[in-house]
């Protein structure tokens, strides 16, 4: 006679362990759903319920479906990758960046013409601009970096993504924090931390994502076949560690009771901007930046198909640039109550941040030797390529705009907005629609649909971000000078309502430029659908070849 | 090339990696941010500067929520043209019960750190409403529902209690007091309005949205944005005491 248990499943601890947590989590929610001292607090506590809920059948659901064996490590001797997780985030991110790009463009056009604020309060400008920053910053970009640092980790360290449902975790578990962030903002739960607007709840539930987010990439580390950690995992764990730092400094609220949403930073004036801003330059630093050389160090390389550049430079590059980052951050508190000292040493490093962010501009660039003429034939690489001349141009006006005299003129002003889309929608923007090009035929393993497309999107999007930044460059230095213009008789010469006027034609400029950008973004959503969907349509259904009797 | 080997240990060993990270990102953050718990320019105390009425502290949260700080800075730069423009420049003391701070980074509208008495109450009822109504070049969204909307004044409490727990200097007295003080800041004829000034001395008492039926959003709003910059007395102030 058999034994019993020889056939039987066993749930893995994990399986076990994860739906306690969220039956005990959906219990909770339904408990705080009741208690709850403001209608936002409810509508978060049921969403939490039903997510929880759909988690744990989920989880019961998959243990009855799956084989006895989970996932094996290897496959006949290759590495069986887990691409699921990066599947769906990849997904995530080209949905969350066409809902980021258009709340972009809602509320450049509510600039133009306020009669768009509709003047409700789940629709004006003050609600809608953190929901469009934080949804292309982190719905958008960290579902990119989300996605490629899952398939970056993989590749370079030949082994399967580390943990079973952990990743799945991370990657729902971030989107259901976007969700909660994005619909409190409609509903006026807020910080009013800029970057760091969720409240109390979500900062808890995005602490629990990223600390499994960094155990799954460091654990997929430990256990790589290559002998070297790859250059590009240098930058995403340098992303990782620091935005779990900066997010716990700038996060420490006191809730005013722990079943509604409004809570107190513990610090104060002074102190709670430095922290801030130590927060908001570095969620630059190392969301934007770091988490973005790595798509960098990997994609350019492999799209060229050449080794990067100088790997010496790499190593400069990664330890200056993390080094000199954390410390540029008073330069967004110039001429404040924050002390002199401070301010300058907050210059003083910006401006010294040139030299790593244009060292890494050289390698990534340089990294093209002998492979140019690929730029002519291969609009993703052009996109890659220019996304990191943005970079170079984002990263030399930066430290520029951080000298105090300059800054003097540009604080306050839409200059900083431009030199901020320049970085997002240069940078970031491209180098990340360029992976995405690369990743989802990657993934899907199929041929990119249409390279004309590539080169429309690349084109519409370029002159996009080229409206955008010219008109705000030219609306933020006027209204600069207006604001410091004086008549020959010693009075100041405008009152603050017509430089608000002189930027009407620059603010409808800059929707027309977003506009373009958003265009450009529905092409590239298009051309992805269409890869995906491509191989069913191009797969050639078995031809039941009867015979004709 | 004997240096460039010293790296490997970091390139081969993640954990090496990983404590290398923790020691380069946290010496920037330690040295700028530290001191500013204990230099005499943050933590000055200047005569005037009190923790806000309870009415003033809904009034701020309000602020919070609709997000004025994404086109309002509070921070008169110590440069000619912001001083004759909107006042004296911003002392961090006036700041030092905020939390979180609301200095803002852009202008699409103008600084708002002194803009208390700038205008009148009726003035600011009609521009919250309607901004094209008073200012037609106005790029600002209107606020109307704030007047429509009962102030819940029954939270006040928790409210003071949650920032007496991150260091703002609220009494027992204040705090059980609070509801109440909502009520008689709004109406000068309430008979708690001397207790209320003996707790928050010279806090302006007025019924701001002129609706005597009903404490409203509309009040709050008001009452905070007419004390902004209104504390110290600049008449008195001397820049010097906390130079060292």
């Amino acid at each position: 006679m058999q034994p019993v248990t020889a056939g039987m499943k066993r749930m893995t601890l994990g399986e076990g362990g994860v739906a306690a947590f969220f039956a005990l989590l959906t219990i909770l929610s339904v408990i705080g759903a009741g208690l709850a001292e403001d209608a936002a607090f409810a509508f978060h506590a049921y969403l939490t319920a039903i997510a929880s809920l759909a988690v744990v059948i989920f989880i019961i659901n998959r243990f009855y479906e799956r084989p006895e064996a989970l996932p094996p490590e290897e496959i006949l001797g290759k590495p069986n990758y887990n691409m699921g997780p990066v599947k769906f985030a990849a997904i995530a991110a080209v949905f969350w960046g066409i809902a980021g790009f258009t709340v972009g463009l809602v509320i450049a056009l509510q600039l133009a013409y306020p009669v768009l604020n509709f003047d409700l309060p789940w629709t004006t400008f003050g609600r809608l601009r953190p929901l469009h920053t934080s949804a292309v910053i982190f719905a958008f970009g960290g579902n990119v970096l989300v996605a490629t640092s899952f398939y970056v980790v993989q590749r370079t360290c030949r082994t399967r993504l580390a943990g079973d449902l952990a990743p799945w975790f991370v990657v729902l578990g971030y989107n259901f924090f976007i969700v909660i962030a994005g619909t409190g903002y409609l509903l006026g739960v807020t910080q009013s931390k800029e970057y760091a607007e969720p409240e109390w709840y979500a900062d808890l539930w995005l602490t629990i994502v990223w600390v499994v987010y960094l155990l799954v990439f460091l654990a997929t580390l430990i256990k790589r076949k290559e002998p070297h950690i790859f250059v590009a995992n240098w930058f995403y764990l340098a992303f990782i560690i620091t935005i779990a730092m900066l997010h716990l400094g700038n996060n420490a609220t006191v809730p005013v009771s722990v079943f509604g949403s409004k809570s107190y930073i513990a610090w104060a004036g002074v102190q709670d901007a430095m922290f801030q801003w130590w927060y908001g330059h570095n969620a630059v630093g190392f969301f934007l930046t770091a988490g973005f050389l790595a798509i960098m160090y990997y994609f350019i390389p492999k799209r060229a198909e050449r080794p990067i550049y100088s790997y010496r430079l790499s190593i400069i590059h990664f330890w200056s640039l993390i080094f000199l980052y954390i410390w540029a951050g008073p330069h967004h508190l110039h001429y404040t109550a924050l002390p002199d000292w401070a301010q300058t040493l907050g210059m003083t490093f910006s401006v010294m941040l040139w030299m790593p962010s244009w060292g890494g501009m050289i390698n990534g660039l340089m990294t093209l030797s002998g492979a140019w003429d690929k730029l002519r034939t291969d609009p993703v690489l052009r996109m890659l390529v220019v996304s990191v001349a943005f970079y170079g141009m984002a990263t030399f006006e930066g430290p520029m705009m951080s000298v105090k005299v300059v800054n003097s003129l540009s604080h306050y002003t839409d200059w900083t907005i431009g030199h901020v889309h320049s970085g997002a929608l240069g940078w970031v923007g491209f180098v990340s629609f360029g992976a995405l090009y690369c990743l989802v035929p990657w993934l899907w393993e199929r041929k990119l649909y249409s390279l004309k497309l590539v080169n429309w999107h690349f084109w519409i999007a370029t002159i996009g971000i080229v409206l955008y930044i010219s008109a705000m460059w030219v609306s933020g230095i006027l209204q600069g000078l207006m604001w410091r213009a004086y008549t020959s008789l010693g009075f100041l010469e405008y009152s603050f309502i017509e430089t608000v006027e002189a930027m009407h034609p620059f603010y409808v400029i800059r929707a027309l430029g977003g506009a373009l950008f958003v265009a450009g973004a529905l092409i590239m959503a298009w051309n992805l659908w269409m890869t995906v969907r491509s191989s069913e349509a191009s797969k050639p259904a078995p031809l039941a070849l009867q015979p004709a009797e | 090339m004997s240096l460039w080997s010293r790296h490997k240990p970091l390139e081969t060993n993640s954990i090496l990696l990983v404590i290398g990270i923790l020691l380069v990102i946290a010496i920037g953050g330690l040295v700028e941010i530290t001191p500013l718990f204990y230099l005499k320019s943050t933590i000055e105390k200047v005569d005037g500067v009190r923790p806000y009425t309870p009415l003033e502290l809904a009034g701020r949260a309000i602020y919070v929520r609709e997000g004025c700080y994404t086109c309002h800075s509070q921070m008169i730069r110590p440069l000619r043209d912001e001083v004759e423009r909107y006042g004296h420049y911003s002392l961090a003391a006036e700041s030092m019960y905020d939390h979180p701070f609301q200095w803002g980074s852009k202008r699409t509208g103008p600084d708002l750190a002194r803009v208390g008495g700038k205008y009148s109450d009726e003035w600011h009822v009609a521009h919250l409403n309607d901004p094209r109504a008073i200012v037609p070049q106005s790029v600002m969204p209107g606020y109307p529902f704030l007047a429509s909307t009962e102030l819940n004044a029954s939270a006040a409490a928790a409210h003071m209690r949650a920032n007496r727990a991150v260091g703002v200097p609220y009494s027992d007295e204040q705090i059980a007091q609070a509801a109440a003080d909502v009520y008689a800041q709004v109406n000068p004829d309430n008979p708690g309005v001397a207790e209320f000034l003996k707790r928050y001395p010279k806090a302006v008492v007025r019924d701001f949205d002129g609706n005597p039926r009903s404490v409203t959003e509309m009040d709050a709003l008001i009452a905070y944005l007419q004390m902004l910059g209104t504390l110290v007395d600049f008449k008195i102030y001397d820049a010097k005491a906390n130079v060292r």
